[in-house]
């Protein structure tokens, strides 16, 4: 095997936090290599100085034998690096071929060789797989085409070491199914892969060789053949987590009922007679591939859309009007499936996120006036009983990472105290150690009483968390079987929209009950 | 009617509209081609006054006409990298910045006006350019005339237009400044340094607008009044977002206003009863409408106003 990448003892200091401590990793020819780790465990500075972006205080870059000079992403992109960003460097307004072909040429040229350009794209696109039109405005491309822009730009720079951050953060399962599967048939043509990740089935099931960095240091690596989930998690969070188990449920009334719900072209899909009730006391898991109505059925129920025709009832009660303030005054709690998007306002500071949704509630105002200092003493308590790692009242939550705004979140919705609560997507994005957290969080809300619509595409997460589960496909929901006849089989028929094994399992519960 | 048909059908008309044009059509290259790069020019009126007050003294001092556009160019990349230091690598607020600018080289040009021509009850005065007959064209009726009997400058400033266009368009260095304009670090990944790439955008942007404020004093007039810009540069920033941040766009939109403002200034002389001032806001009426039509169809470049910092999102 040739070795055609090395990292020898890298360390990188910002200030006082030290990024990278002598870190040292090798890549062979053909191997695709994980880089494990939390968010914040350094993975993407290391990334970031081979690539060029940060120069390293210590350490050398080598590729292929030959030192990269530090600091340089020309000089990387010329090695043979290439690099695919997790928030895609695109330009939206510009098409495929020109997004590819930007430096790509010495700038003072008369004219650009536009055809010969594409010839090489369409041909990259060929031999690897990776189909997407030339002509194509970015903006109007998918997440997933998205990616294979910035895979092709990469391939298109002659990239012999292609370096992914995070590359499946955005996509859908399926999407990051082919992914992967395009990357392993890209070894086969003699390029190496490195790609940086906090998901342990994936590392599990697409890496030759796993580094696990922890902290900025190097704490493991392993051959994937000879490691497990279990271990690497381990590895990863320096403890051993577990996941919370859930106790049995106690359902006790009706407290969310949707009837023949249906609602056209709202929030991306469109729901048909979608009928469900949701306890007290119990968890529903809707389970289903992004774009199949799920983000349409938690904005309906959150009050962001009124239904077509069916109608919802919350507590036995038709819902009056459908908006955001009765559904919060109605005790709907709920925690969006974007944080940045929806969940958070950025730039504004957190105690500020952290009432905005209550904010003409008589606890955080009188007469039109902010109540600062109630607002204040109330974010504080979040940051405290929520563990908000990083968050100080003022700052701006933008600065936070994903979980522990999402931690934010949850503390801004639970202690709220809602009867019914709304989770959807609650754990994307987020490493082992966070999600965790959020796990132990929901069963908590639910052990108190609430109600638990849990929606997400994650099978682990549905199994683990809910009492019964539905899958949604194309706006309709499957009949609900219990959590304890769930495997991935089952429920990959019931999304798959094959629901007769459902219908017998459904038939058969509540015979016995 | 017979009057607005005969203003329509004289030649000195529409040989007005390319010279009221011109000044207009430099600025708006100038502002669109800073804006294509990511940031907001609205210096732009301070910078046009700069130049035509260094144009004119250029010349006044003795300078060959070209001269006098060169160091107007000059003058005006020197405030462009002045803005550019402000914004790019200081990141600080493109609006403010702008304005400063223009308050500044504004008053900055009256005062390096007065050192040089300290005593002068009437403005002093220098030989503009000439109308260049081009041989054989401009013999052509009606079109000859309009057309081919311009001033070098306004010859110039067509051409620009073309270059502009073609520079952005069809080489690799416009599709980088496009790209900074769109995602800077899209182009920081592709191993150009965007933050120069804006300053001396920023800076030929800028040497643009210059050369629009000189067209006013060596060619369109023969005297510098501190004045004498009128809100011409604001014009070329709304024409920006006319044109659709497109070269062959903004010339179509110079000359749309220049038509109107040509126009208005006849209509003064012939219609009566009416006040003028009615007239004079003409043109600027009829540019919003058609803003208003443009920018519903505007893409805007995405990193507009967007000050780029690594490893920043």
């Amino acid at each position: 095997m040739t070795r055609v990448l090395e990292l020898d003892s890298i360390t990188k200091r910002f200030g006082h936090v030290t990024a990278n401590e002598d870190v040292s990793l090798h890549l062979d020819r053909g191997e695709i290599v994980a880089l494990l780790g939390e968010n914040g465990a350094g993975k993407t500075t290391l990334m970031s100085i081979l690539f060029g972006h940060y120069t390293a205080d210590e350490g050398t870059v080598r590729v292929e034998g030959a030192e990269l000079p530090p600091g340089k992403s020309r000089a990387a992109i010329r090695a043979g690096v290439g690099m695919v960003h997790q928030h895609f460097a695109l330009a939206p307004n510009l098409t495929v071929l020109e997004n590819v072909l930007t430096g790509t040429e010495p700038l003072w040229k008369f004219r650009s060789n536009r055809a010969a350009g594409r010839a090489k794209l369409v041909e990259l696109s060929r031999k690897f797989g990776l189909k997407v039109d030339p002509d194509a405005r970015v903006s109007d491309l998918s997440v997933g085409e998205c990616q294979r822009v910035e895979i092709l730009k990469a391939l298109y720079n002659d990239a012999r070491i292609l370096i992914l951050d995070e590359p499946t953060a955005v996509l859908t399962a399926q999407e990051a199914d082919s992914l992967f599967a395009t990357l392993r048939q890209m070894t086969e043509n003699g390029l190496s892969l490195i790609f940086i990740s906090h998901k342990l089935h994936e590392v599990m099931s697409a890496s030759d060789r796993v580094v696990v960095l922890r902290r900025g240091r190097v704490v493991a690596e392993r051959r994937t053949a000879e490691t497990s989930k279990e271990e690497l998690a381990e590895l990863m969070v320096g403890r051993k987590v577990q996941r919370p188990e859930r106790p049995p449920a106690t359902p006790g009334k009706v407290l969310l009922e949707g009837v023949d719900l249906a609602l056209g072209g709202k929030g991306g899909a469109s729901l048909h007679g979608v009928s469900f009730r949701l306890r007290a006391g119990e968890t529903l898991g809707i389970i289903g591939v992004s774009g199949n109505g799920q983000t349409t059925l938690a904005g309906l129920v959150s009050g962001l859309y009124p239904p077509d025709s069916g109608t919802l009832l919350i507590d036995g009660q038709e819902v009056p009007r459908h908006d955001v303030p009765h559904a919060i005054a109605a005790g709907i709690g709920r925690i969006p499936e974007d944080r940045n998007a929806e969940g958070t306002i950025g730039d504004m500071a957190t105690w500020e996120n952290a009432v905005l949704e209550r904010i003409w509630s008589e606890d955080f105002s009188a007469r039109g006036v902010v109540k600062r200092a109630a607002a204040r003493a109330a974010t504080e308590e979040i940051i405290k009983g929520y563990d908000v790692r990083g968050a100080s009242v003022d700052g701006r939550i933008r600065l936070l990472s994903g979980g522990n705004m999402q931690k934010l979140i949850l503390g801004r919705v639970l202690n709220a105290g809602p009867s019914i609560l709304v989770a959807a997507q609650p754990s994307r994005g987020l490493d082992e150690g966070a999600i965790a957290g959020v796990h132990e969080r929901l069963l908590e809300a639910r052990g108190r009483g609430a109600g638990v619509l849990l929606i997400s595409e994650d099978l682990d997460e549905v199994i683990a968390l809910s009492d019964r589960i539905r899958a949604i496909v194309n706006g309709r929901l499957s009949p609900a079987i219990p959590a304890e006849r769930a495997d991935a089989r089952l429920l990959g028929l019931m999304m798959a929209g094959d629901w007769t094994a459902a219908e017998a399992i459904e038939a058969e519960d509540a015979h016995a009950l | 009617m017979s009057v607005l048909l005969d203003i329509l059908s004289s030649v000195g008309m529409w040989e007005a509209v390319l010279r009221i044009a011109t000044p207009l059509i430099l600025g708006t290259l100038g502002v669109l081609l800073c804006e294509r790069v990511g940031v907001l020019n609205l210096g732009i009126e301070g910078i046009m006054t700069f130049g035509a007050m260094v144009g004119w003294l250029t010349v006044y001092s003795g300078g060959d006409l070209w001269v006098g556009i060169l160091a107007a160019a000059a003058g005006g990349a020197a405030f462009g990298f002045l803005h550019a230091l402000l914004t790019v690598p200081l990141g600080l607020s493109q609006h403010v910045t702008g304005l400063g600018i223009t308050l500044f080289a504004s008053s900055f040009s009256y005062y390096v006006f007065r050192l040089a021509v300290p005593t002068a009850s009437s403005p002093p005065t220098v030989e503009p350019f000439r109308p260049l007959a081009v041989p054989v064209l401009s013999d052509i009726p009606f079109i000859g005339p309009v057309l081919f009997n311009q001033t070098a400058p306004t010859y110039m400033a067509l051409i620009l237009v073309a270059v502009l266009a073609w520079g952005l368009y069809r080489t690799p260095l416009g599709l980088a400044i496009r790209m900074t304009g769109e995602n800077p670090h899209a182009v920081d990944a592709q191993g150009i340094d965007p933050i120069w790439l804006r300053i001396g955008t920023i800076m030929a942007g800028s040497a643009l607008m210059g050369m629009g404020g000189a067209f006013l004093t060596l060619a369109a007039f023969n005297s510098f009044f501190p004045t004498m810009v009128q809100g011409r540069g604001w014009i070329c920033v709304a024409l920006v977002v006319f044109a659709l941040w497109r070269p062959g766009r903004a010339l179509l939109g110079a000359l749309l206003f220049a038509f109107f403002d040509a126009f208005q200034l006849r209509l003064q002389t012939v219609v009566e009863g009416v006040p003028y001032q009615l007239f004079l806001m003409l043109p600027y009426i009829l540019s919003i409408v058609a803003l208003i039509v443009m920018a519903r169809r505007a893409r805007v470049p995405q990193a507009l106003m967007q000050p780029y910092r690594r490893g920043e999102r």
